[in-house]
């Protein structure tokens, strides 16, 4: 399976009138198994261009090629709970087919046993965005969309959901796109490394990672953070920096 | 507890003006009271309330399911909005008594054309409350279901609905007040039975005890229906909300 994305403009048409450019010519493309990262400046198109790709906005120039049976597992930057259906309910909704081996596991991982029965409204940011996490994973997704998954957590937590979603990654061949402020985050998790510009947004660098994620210890993601501060200062070619 | 207070209190105030006005005109409650015994125990008492009930019970249904329908649709097509308005603002401040003479005359005195005069002066109000409702309704979620591929049942049953159940209980509470005036009045116009029937005669013979005795045990089966039916969906509709402390 492979993810295509070919968009050539997209414009919103404001209240006054006038047009506003929100996305340049984007062109990239995932394969199966592999991490994308999108990286810019917030208020830079990131949201729009996944709304295009997760098929939710078809309002713009290009296209999007994303196989027609794929199973999507999306973490939206905002939780998007049902309030008035349980933790668990919210999940198997959307995941009817997971198994409760397979659901408890899950709880297991994102410590939300103890919430199982409680409603959104009762749980802190944190909890819901593990839940919301948890919502993602137990769909079993082809194609993991992923915006902002770890924003508001705290480090520990970040680092350990950050671990699962790599071991959900590794486990299936599933296509990640990733959406993140945090270099850190993109280089722990990501194959590919996409560099958005401020609005409109386009694409100003493609960094491949060539050490594989399992081998990627403190010293080597430390010498690749090093050898992007060296590409922002110096020139913007492609090249790969491990 | 409360509410007992309150209802002695509503008693005792009457009691003391019937002493007041005198008996003709606003009748103590013993005497409302045996009237109302009186009607009960040759069950005319029953039937009257049953037929009055039966009406009220199938134009609120029609009109809550038909309101409810066309007012999702007009909150989801714009189209449908656009067509629907005009008719809306107009059966909206149609009067009553206009719809339930027209529908006489056109359908004659029938129990349909009771029935589909009083549903029609209820639709108009459920449209608006559900129109309101489904413009209401949460896009981001709606975006969830679709990302995740809800078939479209499972989206509008746990999505869309609990989201509605609000104004459907809006509607219905609104509704069933607005049924509950309106029936009586077609059942004077044009039917030969029911709480209104019964009403119009007390009132042709000038008969305040029996006007009161039928008028008071609607009302008390109004305020049972609204607590042990309405109040309780109401509950379920939002027990997902977290409660003031």
């Amino acid at each position: 399976m492979r993810l295509e994305v070919e968009i050539t403009g997209k414009t919103f048409r404001s209240a006054a009138g006038g047009t506003h450019e929100v996305l340049a010519p984007v062109r990239f493309a995932l394969q199966s198994g592999e991490v994308g990262v999108l990286i810019g400046p917030s208020g830079c198109g990131k949201s729009t261009m996944l709304r295009i790709i997760l098929g939710l906005d078809h309002d713009f120039a290009g296209r999007v090629a994303r196989p027609p049976e794929a199973r999507i597992g999306m973490v939206f930057q905002e939780p998007r709970l049902l309030p008035w259906r349980s933790v668990e309910q919210n999940v198997r909704l959307a995941a009817p087919d997971v198994a409760d081996a397979k659901l408890a596991e899950l709880f297991k991982i994102l410590e939300l046993e103890a919430h199982r029965n409680h409603y959104p409204g009762e749980l802190s940011l944190g909890l819901a965005r593990r839940v919301a996490l948890a919502r993602a994973f137990a769909v079993e997704p082809d194609i993991l969309v992923l915006d902002e998954p770890l924003a508001s957590l705290d480090d520990a937590l970040a680092g350990r959901l950050r671990d699962e979603i790599a071991t959900l990654v590794a486990s299936r061949p599933v296509m990640t796109l990733l959406v993140t402020h945090s270099l850190d985050d993109a280089v722990r998790l990501g194959d590919r490394l996409l560099f958005l510009s401020p609005r409109p947004a386009r694409i100003v660098a493609e960094v491949p990672i060539g050490i594989p994620r399992d081998r990627r210890g403190e010293a080597e993601i430390a010498a690749i953070k090093a050898g992007l501060a060296q590409r922002t200062q110096g020139d913007r070619t492609e090249r790969d920096v491990s | 507890m409360l509410r007992l207070l309150s209802f002695a209190l509503f008693l005792a105030t009457w009691w003391i003006a019937a002493l007041f006005v005198g008996g003709a005109k606003l009748p103590p409650p013993p005497a409302v009271l045996e009237v109302m015994i009186a009607e009960a125990s040759s069950g005319a008492l029953f039937l009257h309330l049953g037929a009055t009930l039966a009406r009220v019970t199938l134009a609120f249904v029609l009109a809550m399911s038909l309101g409810s329908a066309i007012g999702y649709l007009m909150g989801r097509v714009r189209l449908a909005d656009k067509l629907g308005d005009p008719w809306l603002i107009l059966l909206l401040n149609l009067p009553a008594l206009v719809v339930i003479v027209l529908a006489y005359i056109w359908a004659g005195l029938t129990e349909a054309a009771a029935i589909a005069a009083i549903a029609i002066n209820k639709l108009p109000t459920a449209v608006v409350t559900l129109r309101e409702g489904t413009r209401a309704l949460d896009r981001s979620l709606d975006e969830m279901a679709s990302v995740f591929a809800m078939p479209r049942w499972r989206a509008f049953r746990h999505v869309v609905l609990p989201q509605l159940a609000p104004y459907i209980a809006a509607a219905a509470r609104s509704g069933l007040s607005l049924v509950w005036k309106i029936v009586l009045v077609a059942e004077l116009l044009g039917r030969p039975n029911g709480v209104g029937f019964e009403i119009g005669v007390a009132f042709q013979l000038f008969d305040t005890p029996r006007l009161l005795a039928y008028s008071l045990t609607f009302a008390a089966v109004v305020l049972v229906i609204e607590t042990l039916l309405v109040q309780p969906f109401e509950a379920r509709a939002t027990r997902w909300r977290p409660r003031a402390a």
